[in-house]
């Protein structure tokens, strides 16, 4: 069985097939393909918010793709596309060799069948009045299941993520720790079995201590179940603890897209190696001086012409007002691309090709 | 700004508008042929028909109620069934009696409400904020027709010390403020009129001046140095908003709640006019008080909105 | 960033630590606060009371309200049997008050509970739906909200021609938006939080979200207010009766009663008084019980 290439620099297992899998091992679990979302500002007519603007990644079943960015770069609309909780104004995801949403592909009831969420743990995310065993069972109970084999499909899920159900079952979410509630987030997301999930900031909100429990919970579970993630996330740290391959976004778009050693020993692009920098050393002769990127991010309604990086940019040029860089093509699992005119032989930027 | 200013007059004219057509309806929701309800029972046959062309009740009814509206833009209000009088002379002779029954109710409530509110506000969980609360509570559901029958039988029956009813023996006519003679009589109408404003704002103010209490800026205020006076004006300054609004409100309340004072203390106003009117199933008279008070509380409201984006920049920004 | 060894048992979490005390439903600690509330629970025993006495007023009542006595007229308190004296037809007070408390409780109660099943309605609908429908449904009410409640009761009944049913009807006309709008904010509130997404990517659809999900945290502050509006409804409503807008004579109602005796406030004005004062208690009662509900209710959980 030929399998798919293993990602360079990467703690990865070959997966196990789901009896679900409809592509074969070769086959991504998730292709998104020029994904575009718009969200018109209420009042300015014809302006709009450009949270995601084109972009287009793959899946490949059985890892964990990192995506980072910072606050408004639209990485949570992106997570909220993936599974339709927001329609996307243009391009199509297709799960497993199959297309979301139109006739003869996959639709969307049915692929939120397969793939799921996790949320950021902030007092909203369970229901105040629904016990914490009742919360993780409405999943499968609105798949079809009766009630009485939800709640222990509740049951086990909730021991698989390390909370008692006799215990926690019918608590009530006031009267967990943030670090419980996330389990019982990711338990919920786990009750109805998908293949994939998403998790969107699963750890921004909890303690450092508590963090890193739940991030070897994650990787646990995910061997346990053959599962494979999007990670969403601002930290740095976090993403490279636990993924195979990264994404970088800027102002709704990628721009950088590789192996997660390469990304972070080798970046390419100028936006993430100065987020990589900004990151303070621990080691007081280490100190920084001036800041990698000055500047604040511009405004998401009107987005700078061509490279949307090169207010902030140390080595922008006439060029990179003109023309927004291209994604280099992508090539495999391997592939480390950035989408910088510096990396383009033939586009004209004084540095192109040299580094 | 200036949008913001537009934007809500041009909202308050379909408002307008809608409230034109409730009045309208009154007519249609009456028992009986709605042609009886506009003219006196002992009309000719003639004057029948004249009326029936001119109210255009042959025909349809959306047309009717251009027609109504037509009048109405003109000052048209018709005639009083029982006086025989334009309505509209009567609707502004009754609402200037009002006014000057809310030109005192209105200072006085307000004032006295808001200062019992802030103070409770200010010293939460003490016996003046209970005090402040209690007869905020007390206020709000005492029947003020009650308690203005109550203050007849005590200051009126018992020790004589004010009259009973109406605005005097001149009535309207002759009515001087300055003078007590005249101006004695309003002295138990207005309190009357002014305690359920009073009760409500004081407890909107309380909660409104609890809430900004215990915003985090307020602590920021005092570690800066600032004396307890001046952070007193700042949290009343920041709960203006809230209070504004049911200020409003309660202007509302007075033009409408009047008519219950006014029917106790046969007080020659728009509310007393109204209560005449049902009893004498004079409908035109109905619709064109019902009509004049409702506008003025939307435009009340309106003021009240734009004075609040004034005081509170927040709202200017939407 | 050291690599935590992935074969330690998932069991041992050190958060497994036993609950201090024991778990609770939302409903049962309200009730437990509502227990340790001297006020609230006074003025429910008074509310409790007055409603026992207007179900069973034929047992309760000592005189026959209707029957009128042409020497016993307007006699003061404690007259012969009579405890709280005679009105102006002789007829016994005490058990004209106990007969009015069954007009006022229905005209209070009534109004406000269809008002609160359609108003609440249109508020979830409108909340739920939000965009084009919910402006539509929102500027509508705002139409009603343009009337001040006691001019919109009187202009509604008044036209209508008075009588319990005419002034019940407009009494929910007036209570309808404001429901509409306490429903409408609360269910956008609830629209916006995390949960319902989350229930969303399971795949629920908008009725089960709106039973599972947003109804239970919807109630709460929407039967808080409804029970305000209650005290406000019977003060309305016998604002109505003493217009002359509610019951018709004889049947026993306080704001008639009030109107029919206002007269002989000259006479016997402690009896006289009397049917503003069973008005008072009964709203004060059912104002104090709603904010001893909402003040238990409102613990940020």
């Amino acid at each position: 069985m030929a399998l798919a290439p293993v990602p360079v620099g990467s703690r990865f297992d070959p997966p196990v097939i789901d009896p679900r899998d409809r592509g074969g091992p070769a086959q991504p679990l998730l292709i998104a393909r020029e994904l575009r979302k718009h969200f018109p500002v209420k009042g300015a007519r014809g302006k709009s918010v450009q949270a995601v603007d084109g972009v287009s990644f793959t899946v490949r079943k059985g890892e964990t793709l990192g995506i980072v960015g910072e606050s408004g770069c639209g990485k949570s609309t992106l997570a909220r596309l993936l599974l339709h909780l927001v329609v996307p104004d243009a391009g199509e995801l297709v799960f497993d060799g199959e297309a979301v949403g139109t006739s003869g592909g996959i639709a969307v009831n049915a692929l939120r069948r397969q793939v799921q969420i996790v949320f950021q743990d902030s007092y909203s995310s369970l229901n105040p009045r629904m016990p914490v065993r009742d919360s993780v069972a409405f999943g499968p109970f609105i798949q079809g299941r009766k009630k009485a084999e939800a709640r222990d499909l509740a049951r086990d899920i909730l021991a698989k993520v390390g909370l008692n159900a006799d215990l926690f079952g019918p608590r009530y979410p006031h009267e967990l720790s943030g670090g419980q509630k996330q389990r019982v987030n990711i338990a919920r997301a786990l009750a109805t079995g998908p293949r994939m999930v998403i998790l969107d900031e699963p750890v921004s909100a909890l303690d450092k201590s508590v963090e890193a429990q739940v991030l070897n919970l994650l990787r646990a579970l995910k061997r346990q179940l053959n599962l494979t993630y999007v990670f969403i996330s601002h930290d740095l740290n976090v993403v490279r603890y636990i993924s195979d391959r990264v994404l970088v976004m800027y102002l709704g778009r990628i721009v950088e897209l590789g192996p997660v050693d390469m990304i972070f020993d080798r970046p390419l692009h100028p936006y993430t190696r100065a987020l990589l920098a900004s990151r303070p050393s621990m080691d007081p002769a280490h100190r920084i001086e001036e800041p990698p990127i000055s500047g604040d991010p511009p405004n998401p309604i009107d987005p700078p012409s061509g490279c949307r990086f090169r207010t902030r940019c140390p080595f922008a040029e006439p060029v990179c007002e003109h023309t927004a860089p291209p994604l280099a093509e992508w090539l495999g699992m391997n592939s480390h691309i950035a989408a910088c005119h510096m990396q383009d032989p033939g586009s004209g930027h004084s540095r192109a090709g040299r580094t | 700004m200036i949008f913001y200013i537009l934007r809500r007059i041009l909202y308050a004219i379909p408002i307008a508008f809608g409230v034109s057509v409730v009045c309208f309806s009154l007519v249609y929701i009456a028992p009986g042929d709605p042609l009886q309800t506009v003219m006196p029972p002992d009309a000719t046959a003639e004057t029948i028909e004249i009326v029936k062309h001119a109210y255009g009740f042959d025909k349809p009814i959306p047309m009717q109620y251009l027609i109504w509206l037509g009048h109405v833009l003109t000052g048209n209000f018709g005639m009083s069934i029982s006086t025989r009088r334009p309505v509209i002379l009567e609707v502004t002779d009754a609402l200037a009696n009002t006014s000057l029954l809310a030109a005192f109710a209105v200072p006085l409530s307000f004032s006295i409400g808001y200062a019992m509110g802030a103070i409770a506000g200010c010293f939460p969980g003490r016996w003046l904020d209970r005090l402040v609360t209690g007869t905020a509570v007390v206020g709000v559901s005492l029947p003020n027709y009650w308690l203005g029958i109550v203050l007849v039988v005590f200051f009126a029956v018992e020790y004589a010390l004010l009259p009973a009813t109406g605005m005097g023996p001149s009535g309207s006519t002759n009515f001087h403020i300055l003078e007590w003679s005249s101006a004695k009589y309003l002295v138990l109408p207005v309190f009357t009129l002014a305690m359920i404003p009073i009760g409500i704002l004081a407890r909107t103010t309380r909660a409104a001046v609890a809430e900004v209490r215990n915003q985090d800026f307020v602590q920021t205020l005092r570690a800066k140095g600032l004396s307890e006076w001046a952070v007193i004006r700042h949290v009343l300054k920041n709960s203006l908003p809230q209070v504004m609004a049911v200020m409003g409100l309660q202007f509302g309340y007075l033009l409408g709640g009047s008519i219950l004072v006014e029917t106790v203390f046969t007080w020659p106003g728009s509310g007393f006019l109204l209560s005449k009117a049902i009893i004498n199933r004079d409908v035109p008279v109905l619709q064109g008080t019902i009509l004049t008070l409702s506008l003025i509380f939307v435009a009340t409201n309106l003021v009240v909105d734009l004075l609040q984006s004034l005081v509170d920049p927040r709202i200017r920004r939407a | 960033m050291s690599d935590i060894a992935l074969d330690k048992p998932l069991e041992t979490f050190d958060e497994q630590a036993a609950p201090a005390t024991l778990v609770r439903g939302y409903w049962q600690s309200v009730f437990n606060r509502l227990r340790h509330d001297p006020v609230t629970l006074f003025f429910a025993a008074i509310v409790l009371l007055i409603v026992l006495a207007a179900i069973f007023a034929p047992l309760v009542a000592p005189f026959d309200p209707y029957k009128d006595s042409v020497i016993a007229r307007l006699k003061p308190i404690g007259w012969r049997d009579h405890l709280l004296g005679t009105d102006e037809l002789g007829r016994d007070m005490l058990s004209r008050l106990i007969y009015g408390g069954r007009v006022s409780l229905l005209m209070g109660v009534v109004p406000v509970l269809i008002a609160s099943i359609v108003g609440g309605l249109l508020g979830v609908v409108g909340g739920f739906a939000g965009g084009r429908v919910n402006t539509a449904i929102m500027r509508a009410m705002d139409v009603f909200y343009a009337f001040p409640s006691v001019l919109l009761a009187v202009a509604v009944a008044g036209a209508m021609g008075g009588g319990i049913g005419n002034g019940m009807l407009a009494l929910t006309l007036v209570f309808i938006p404001p429901m509409c709008r306490v429903t409408e904010t609360a269910t956008t509130q609830v629209r916006a939080l995390d949960y319902i997404e989350a229930a969303r990517a399971t795949g629920a659809g908008t009725i089960t979200i709106i039973r599972y999900h947003v109804l239970g945290n919807v109630l709460g502050p929407v039967f808080v207010y409804a029970s305000s509006l209650v005290s406000v409804s019977i003060l309305l409503a016998s604002g109505l009766s003493f217009l002359g807008l509610g019951v018709r004579p004889p049947t026993a109602d306080w704001g008639l009663m009030l109107s029919t005796l206002r007269q002989s406030i000259y006479v016997v004005p402690f009896v006289c008084a009397l049917p503003g004062a069973a008005i008072f208690v009964t709203s004060i009662s059912f104002n104090l019980v709603s904010d001893g509900l909402r003040a238990a209710m409102d613990v940020r959980m």
